[in-house]
């Protein structure tokens, strides 16, 4: 399929609004204004941007405890969400949720989680109340490969096909199940083989491709659209930072970073777009710099918003 | 109604969803069993003939997954109702109440909330054993944002679960076994039975003997007893164990200035502690007698009859218990 140049630089302009974002809170989270603890997604910005750039605002997405590029490339506003990094009263979530437990309902947003693979079992809800209300709208549910070793993966899969529910697992293989590589907790190559025992189909694609990513996550939204049940999708991709910030990623081999620094989907991209003459540098450039000031506003706002009050501790215990 | 017949526990619960699910197309069940089978105890029988397959949901065994699909479907405006089956069960989904279920409103400042249900069974004094008759509440009565409701006989079980589903938080209902032979006659109409409120079921000046779910039937037991030998005592049905009723319990323990509490869950970290201790912060001058608790002790059930019996509490404790108090 040839993608329109609109479509790409769509894809462009989301990866760049999310890495920027990645970076700019990477600097302030070191520079001790930000509470909690921070896990960053740079470099898995391909997967984020190729699967949401399919969903509309209707859909719902669960994004994992690494989730703030999902979070744009759906379509949150970084204000709300960058008073929530900062624990404030105008964040998403009143100031309570952090990085970690982020979730902005208005954009489909449902949560991420400080638990690895829950969001599965909760996606298959919303899926299944798609399902129930007869609407054509589809849930996708991220998660790294270490979440496939939890029972949520295979109890949520299995359930998932049992009831055809319209929902797409999207597994971000970044090498790395919290500090444990994976060829020390899975036992086969590819994940997504796994979704043949569930009678779905599953698909290992290249995760710093974002084309590829585009193309294949516009099939399984369209399968499950059309109620076929559910649809994984396997990129392989890597973590640039460490699990959490601060982390001294020790047990990385020498020169990993680097190879995949090489293979950046940003770089990549930029370079194809370069050669197919759908950008410029200029272009490059205006793209960076509005991401930038859209980061640099939302920090604004950020700062600028109150300290939530210790009442705020006891509300919305009951609704 | 001359022709009106009394209702059992379980066609109670029945009664109730089905009423739910009649009133309100956004009401569901899900769960092992519930659909074609009707239940693993027939509670939810027929209910797949009235309103189909969509509406009435059979799973596979995997409670996480069962759990966390009604925070899920909740959280997107439906109002699922679960059936875990044995309580002991819940053990695989305590993950999904504690973390998301009980925290998901707060956590996301009050985006969204969860007007879900999900059902356990205790199955005390059946000869079930340690893997399927444990009553649990205790844990859950523990997790902000979550609530916790004890019926006690077929009236409060079929207004508990009508409040239950029209509530808009999750609520944890917790049905026993032993229950579902009590037989009742029914009010007319739609009523509901409110949470977190107590009942007092019977006066006494006394003492207050504050029962909880099933132990209902013994305190009914033990007061007859105690009313041979002129003690009477006033008889409280908590039937929420969270948020409960602490201003029923004081207004009574006031007049009685003797309070004893009947659970079938164990003594140590049970809910009577929790309300033990209140008593003693608040109300320390009105009191007689130290609070005293009836329940299970710190080890596990047993299938063997005559160490269950020895492990569960009863009318006949309950009266010594009593007796040892007022001397």
């Amino acid at each position: 399929m040839k993608l329109s140049k609109e479509i790409k630089i769509d894809l462009y302009t989301r990866m760049i609004r999310q890495r920027t974002f990645e970076d700019e809170t990477t600097r302030i989270f070191a520079g001790g204004e930000m509470p909690g603890f921070l896990h960053l997604s740079q470099g898995e910005d391909a997967m984020a941007a190729g699967t949401c750039a399919n969903l509309l605002k209707e859909d719902i997405i669960f994004t994992t405890h690494r989730g703030h590029g999902c979070i744009i490339a759906k379509g949150a506003d970084m204000k709300p969400m960058m008073a929530e990094l900062f624990g404030r009263i105008d964040g998403c979530c009143r100031g309570r949720a952090g990085s970690m437990h982020f979730a902005d309902v208005t954009t489909g947003c449902m949560g991420s989680n400080g638990v690895v693979g829950e969001g599965m079992r909760i996606a298959l809800g919303t899926a299944f109340a798609q399902k129930y209300n007869k609407t054509t709208n589809v849930t996708a549910v991220y998660f790294g490969e270490g979440a496939t070793g939890t029972g949520a993966f295979h109890e949520s899969f299995n359930m998932a096909a049992v009831l055809k529910l319209p929902l797409i697992f999207v597994c971000s293989i970044n090498l790395y199940a919290q500090m444990t590589p994976k060829v020390d907790h899975i036992a086969i190559e590819n994940v997504a083989d796994r979704a043949a025992a569930y009678g779905a189909p599953g698909v290992t694609l290249d995760g710093n491709d974002v084309e590829a990513v585009y193309e294949e996550m516009g099939k399984a939204v369209k399968h499950c659209r059309a109620g076929k049940g559910p649809y994984m999708i396997e990129g392989k991709t890597y973590r640039h930072h460490g699990h959490f910030e601060g982390d001294p990623c020790n047990y990385r081999p020498a020169g990993e970073l680097e190879q995949w620094l090489n293979k950046d989907p940003i770089v990549l991209y930029e370079k194809q777009l370069k050669k197919e003459n759908v950008i410029d540098d200029a272009f490059i450039s205006k793209t960076r710099e509005n991401a930038k000031k859209e980061v640099d506003e939302a920090v604004a706002f950020a700062r600028k918003s109150p300290q939530p009050a210790v009442e705020e501790l006891y509300r919305d215990i009951f609704a | 109604m001359a022709d009106k017949k009394p209702l059992n526990f379980q066609w109670a619960i029945n009664h109730g969803i089905a009423e739910e699910m009649r009133r309100d197309p956004t009401v569901f069940i899900v769960g092992e069993d519930v659909g074609k089978p009707g239940g693993p105890f027939g509670v939810t029988r027929g209910l797949i003939d009235e309103f189909g397959p969509e509406r009435c949901v059979d799973t596979p065994i995997s409670e996480g997954a069962i759990v966390g699909l009604c925070c899920g479907a909740s959280a997107a405006g439906l109002r699922p109702v679960a059936e875990i089956m044995f309580m002991n069960f819940i053990t695989l989904a305590v993950e999904e109440f504690y973390n998301q279920a009980s925290k998901m409103r707060w956590m996301f400042g009050g985006q969204v909330k969860l007007p879900m249900v999900v059902r356990a069974m205790t199955a005390g004094g059946f000869g079930a054993g340690p893997h399927h008759s444990s009553s649990l509440e205790g844990w859950f009565a523990s997790m902000p944002g979550l609530k916790v409701v004890m019926p006690s006989n077929p009236v409060t079980a079929k207004g508990l679960m009508k409040a239950a589903i029209r509530d808009d938080n999750p609520v944890l209902y917790v049905e026993p076994l032993q229950s579902y032979k009590l037989k009742a006659m029914m009010p007319d109409g739609d009523y509901i039975t409110p949470i977190g409120k107590a009942q007092v079921v019977k006066e006494g000046k006394d003492i207050t003997i504050v029962s909880i779910g099933r132990m209902l039937a013994e305190a009914e037991k033990a007061i007859s007893v105690l009313e041979g030998s002129g003690i009477k005592a006033e008889l409280i049905d908590l039937l929420t164990v969270n948020p409960f009723d602490m201003e029923t319990i004081y207004a009574s323990v006031k007049k009685t200035s003797r309070c004893v509490i009947i659970h079938e869950a164990k003594k140590i970290m049970g809910c009577g502690a929790e309300i033990a201790a209140a008593l003693q912060e608040d109300l320390f001058d009105w009191l007689d007698a130290p609070v005293a608790r009836v329940a299970a002790p710190f080890t596990h059930i047993a299938f063997q009859p005559a160490l269950e019996k020895h492990y569960l509490p009863d009318a006949e404790k309950l009266v010594a218990k009593v007796k040892e108090m007022i001397g």
